[in-house]
């Protein structure tokens, strides 16, 4: 059961990604990467971590596509040839990320890390539930806690000073402050 | 399903993500790849934190998570800018750092 569970999910991740990739207009990309997020939140909770899915379907197949959508829909249609003029490209590109993905592999089923075989040990009821998250970010965490919302006022501040600014700004700065939304 | 699947997959989400960077020249379409890439990374964050059975991999996933929110806000800011100053949405016409 857990097999076929994550094989759904990870033909539609995968999926997912290469359609984003694929895809010539911007915005079927957008879709396919929801696609791909919806599916990945389920690899998360087949791995015992549920409020990380939840934040995954709520924050970014929610909130981030939707802003996307948006720039999306306002730049509207780009005349993008898939393939461009550096020399040797076409092949280089596919050639790196495979040797990338060589590399990784390599590296992650190389190493002596003798759990790597197993589903890893059973966990105590509540792993990763939101109360023993909120618990952990409040204790453990809570200067990482308290750095990351610095650093969402910091990118909140930054998108409405990149995009909402020019003389005749009548509906202009909206993008800013639709940014800061997503944040 | 053993840890090793998990994280072969998120090896091949990340390669993915890094080719559609190499191959794309749409701005936005690059942003897009990066996430395939952050979310191969919260992959194997979450893959490594079941595999210990300990939680504080899964709060460095939502870390990660705050990251790439604030990446895609500057980041579409920036197209956002582009856009209204009439710039090429081509990442190889613009690659001379003048204002």
């Amino acid at each position: 059961m857990e097999e076929v569970a994550f094989f759904a999910g990870a033909i539609g991740a995968l999926g997912g990604a290469i359609a984003v990739i694929a895809l010539r207009n911007p915005f079927y990309s957008v879709l396919a990467l929801v696609v791909h997020l919806v599916s990945l939140a389920g690899l998360f909770l087949i791995l015992h971590a549920e409020f990380v899915a939840a934040a995954q379907v709520v924050v970014y197949a929610g909130a981030v596509m939707v802003l996307y959508v948006f720039v999306a829909a306002y730049v509207g249609q780009v005349e993008e040839p898939i393939w461009e003029p550096i020399p040797g490209q076409r092949w280089l590109a596919p050639l790196l990320a495979v040797a990338l993905f060589v590399e990784l592999s390599i590296a992650v089923l190389g190493t002596a890390l003798e759990s790597i075989d197993s589903e890893g040990p059973t966990v105590q009821l509540g792993f990763g539930e939101p109360s023993s998250i909120g618990t952990l970010m409040l204790e453990k965490f809570l200067v990482v806690f308290e750095a990351s919302s610095m650093l969402l006022l910091v990118a909140a501040v930054g998108a409405i000073v990149l995009a909402g600014r020019r003389q005749e700004a009548s509906g202009r700065g909206a993008e800013g402050e639709k940014a800061a939304e997503g944040a | 399903m053993d840890a090793s699947w998990y994280l072969v997959l998120s090896a091949l989400l990340f390669a993915v993500g890094a080719g559609g960077v190499l191959i794309r020249r749409s701005p936005l379409v690059i942003l897009l790849c990066l996430e395939l890439m952050l979310n191969a990374g919260n992959l194997a964050l979450l893959t490594f934190a079941r595999m210990h059975g300990n939680e504080d991999g899964q709060i460095f996933a939502l870390v990660v998570m705050v990251v790439a929110a604030c990446e895609v806000v500057v980041g579409l800011g920036l197209i956002v800018a582009m856009f209204k100053r009439r710039l090429p949405l081509n990442v190889d016409d613009m690659r001379e750092l003048k204002g």
